[in-house]
């Protein structure tokens, strides 16, 4: 009597798209140790521990304030510059770290990879997860000083229905970041030269986008297309108006736009990724 | 009743392009066209000459694997053995899905996981506890199943003390026994082992043996890759050997062993020769050994397995380079398993003249009753005054060999064998 049902066929080459998102699945009990390990190690032994989190954001939000709102008085009108700034900080923080975490998955993981196999998608998978816990802590520093201002009375916030939207607006973050990481992390795997790119890539992003300055300030209609072909920028005006009601600019066509170029490059990075991770310990 | 087939590896070839390999980043890539348009040798090509692979050189390709096909059933425990570089690990790592391999396919049923070291993802800064909760899920349990152990494998790791300190913390010993005791908790159906056990002290090493026997014993599917014979002749029932890419031998555990040492020995013929270069060895050299050999007692003919019970001679040649007061010699065995030592003689005097010369000495163990099993040697030569022995040889040379006599099957326990008398 011989099994004619295997459960585990080991061959060369699988299907070009085949990403078995349900074994993943059965390994979530991995995804949280990954994400746990990610959150505790990095402040053990800190007096402060997550307090940290909020660091960062607080700093950069003085220095953008200081620098683009005093100094260059690129600052927003009718909203206040230590707001407005964070609400962009913030979710361009969570982007570039869940990008630059996962482009190096390949390189910087070769050491687990090349012992246990386990489905490779679980490493970034996990840096998008636990950079969201990190995410949510600096939430709550931004309704801190959202409350602040609110009650402080100087400025008006309108409320809308567009709050609805942020949940949609952080996936599409966290696509975008996880999409363009795990894309570079492939491409990167033999030559390594791309990710000497990256970094300045990314600070390019950043400067394209309404990050440092208001939207209204830019009246050339080209210069505007080039800002809102940049898929964090109606990420981060969606945020702002979805928190204020003004001083940013919606657009849902942008939106959509986001997520669509989210979605085709999430589908050509799991192409490669799929290509890649079968046997890029042979090159790693 | 004939077990499943659990494991059935078709056709297995590996090749790997030895060009790309070598090359990490483009800059590589155009460093070595540059030199190539110069006339100059590639500066990079440390493509390894010694590959005496099926290799197409040209095209520079290495078959790391070639046309490997075997079978596992159920329960069956299987030793892959062969030397360094035959591809033992590519097999492993194909196995472990780390890899792909480039022809070929194996097919598995039910739930396999593999060991190819133990503390794989151990984060320093995470506590022993946080880590076995790590490495668990990396090795693929779930969460309640570890908590459902962990009691258990603290106890086995025997850190209990430390469990909630960092793993930086740990000393190097702990730190593996604590690795190790995760992974022995793994329950997969078939599990695939590396030589993970040549860590730790020989008390812990034994204690990891002693569970892979244990998951062996269990009706377990097993695949364990290995240099360690006695391990393998001690653990496993089948094995195949892989040489150059391919299997040569396969078949029963102990055949395969048989014909692994003896291939071992034909390569490592001139390994007598080393006995001359002094510099591998310990000792003054005031008296060296400057040739020995094997044999079954009352012929010439040099060999290195012998029947249980049989007679084993050695001869020597001694080259008393300068003259010493006095010359003592020592033999002993080691189990190449545990390595620790099983036997040796006691000091024997040998007497000499105050000279320099050759000195041709013989010594044979009469119905040597040691366990069949593979024993590495270890011969010293010295004085009894001086710290400093004149010659040591540690496993320099080939090992004792004692096989399982022809109509016998049991395997015996322990070293030796006691001789004894029965009344009735």
């Amino acid at each position: 009597m011989k099994h004619k049902k295997w459960d585990l066929i080991i061959r060369p080459h699988t299907r070009w798209l085949d990403l078995n998102l349900k074994e993943v699945w059965r390994y979530r009990d991995l995804v949280a140790q990954f994400v746990r390990r990610d959150i505790v190690a990095v402040y053990k032994q800190t007096l402060l521990g997550p307090v940290w989190f909020v660091v960062q954001p607080i700093l950069t939000t003085v220095v953008f304030t200081f620098v683009f709102g005093s100094l260059a008085g690129l600052g927003p009108k009718d909203v206040p510059a230590v707001l407005f700034y964070m609400a962009g900080i913030i979710p361009w923080n969570y982007f570039n770290e869940c990008l630059m975490k996962t482009s190096s998955t390949f390189t910087g993981n070769a050491s687990i990879y090349g012992k246990v196999y386990f489905p490779r998608l679980v490493i970034p998978f996990s840096v998008v997860i636990s950079n969201l816990a990190k995410f949510a802590v600096q939430m709550v520093l931004l309704v801190a000083v959202w409350l602040y201002y609110y009650f402080q009375g100087n400025y008006e916030f309108n409320i809308t229905a567009y709050i609805l939207l942020l949940p949609v607006v952080i996936i599409i973050m966290a696509g975008l970041g996880l999409s363009m990481g795990i894309l570079i992390s492939s491409l990167t795997t033999k030559y390594r030269d791309l990710s000497f790119l990256v970094a300045f890539g990314v600070e390019l992003l950043k400067f394209a986008s309404t990050l440092v300055f208001p939207l209204f300030l830019i009246k050339n209609e080209t210069y505007r297309m080039v800002i809102w072909a940049n898929p964090m920028t109606s990420v981060i005006e969606t945020f702002r108006f979805a928190l204020m009601g003004k001083g940013a600019e919606i657009n849902l066509y942008a939106l959509s736009y986001s997520a669509g170029f989210m979605v085709i490059v999430f589908f050509l990075a799991a192409l490669l990724f799929n290509r890649v991770e079968k046997s890029f310990m042979d090159t790693v | 009743m004939i077990q499943p087939v659990v494991i059935e590896a078709e056709n297995i070839s590996k090749q790997y392009r030895l060009g790309l390999l070598s090359g990490k980043t483009l800059s590589d890539d155009l460093k070595r066209f540059l030199y190539r348009l110069s006339g100059k040798p590639d500066p990079l090509a440390f493509v390894g000459a010694e590959n005496d692979r099926t290799v197409a050189s040209a095209e520079r390709y290495v078959w790391a694997l070639k046309n490997i096909n075997f079978e596992v059933r159920q329960g069956e425990v299987m030793g892959i053995i062969g030397r360094n570089g035959a591809g033992k690990s590519t097999l492993l790592k194909i196995l472990s899905r780390v890899t792909t391999p480039t022809t070929g396919e194996i097919r598995i049923k039910g739930k396999i996981a593999s060991l190819l070291e133990v503390g794989t993802g151990f984060h320093p800064e995470l506590t022993g506890r946080e880590n076995v909760f790590l490495n668990g899920a990396i090795l693929g349990m779930s969460k309640s199943e570890i908590k459902r152990k962990f009691d258990e494998i603290v106890q086995f790791s025997g850190v209990a003390r430390y469990i909630d300190t960092p793993v930086k913390r740990y000393s190097s010993g702990m730190y593996v026994r604590l690795a190790f005791a995760v992974a022995a908790h793994l329950e997969p159906e078939i599990l695939v082992i590396d030589e993970v056990l040549a860590v730790g002290d020989t008390e812990f090493q034994k204690k990891c043996l002693g569970k892979i026997k244990e998951v062996a014993g269990g009706g377990r599917t097993v695949l364990f890759v290995s240099h360690n014979m006695g391990a393998v002749s001690d653990i496993c029932d089948r094995a195949i050997m892989i040489e150059r890419g391919s299997i040569s031998h396969e078949g029963n555990a102990d055949t395969v062993i048989r014909e692994y040492v003896n291939s071992t020995m034909r390569a490592d013929l001139t390994s007598h020769d080393s006995l001359k270069d002094a510099q591998f060895r310990r000792g003054s050299g005031q008296v060296r050994i400057s040739s020995l050999s094997m044999h079954s007692h009352g012929t010439e003919q040099e060999q290195h397995e012998f029947d249980y019970r049989s007679d084993v001679s050695f001869t020597f040649n001694f080259q008393v380079n300068e003259p010493v007061p006095e010359l003592f010699f020592l033999l002993a065995l080691r189990s190449s398993l545990s390595r620790e030592m099983v036997t040796a003689t006691e000091r024997i005097r040998i007497p000499v003249d105050g000279k320099t010369g050759n000195i041709a000495f013989r010594l044979t163990l009469p119905q040597l009753n040691l366990s069949p099993g593979v024993y590495e040697t270890y011969y010293w030569l010295g004085s009894s005054r001086q710290e400093m022995p004149y010659d040591v040889i540690d496993n320099m040379t080939a090992p004792l060999v004692i096989r399982v006599p022809e109509n016998e099957s049991a395997l015996q326990t322990g070293y030796f064998q006691l001789n004894y008398k029965t009344e009735l």
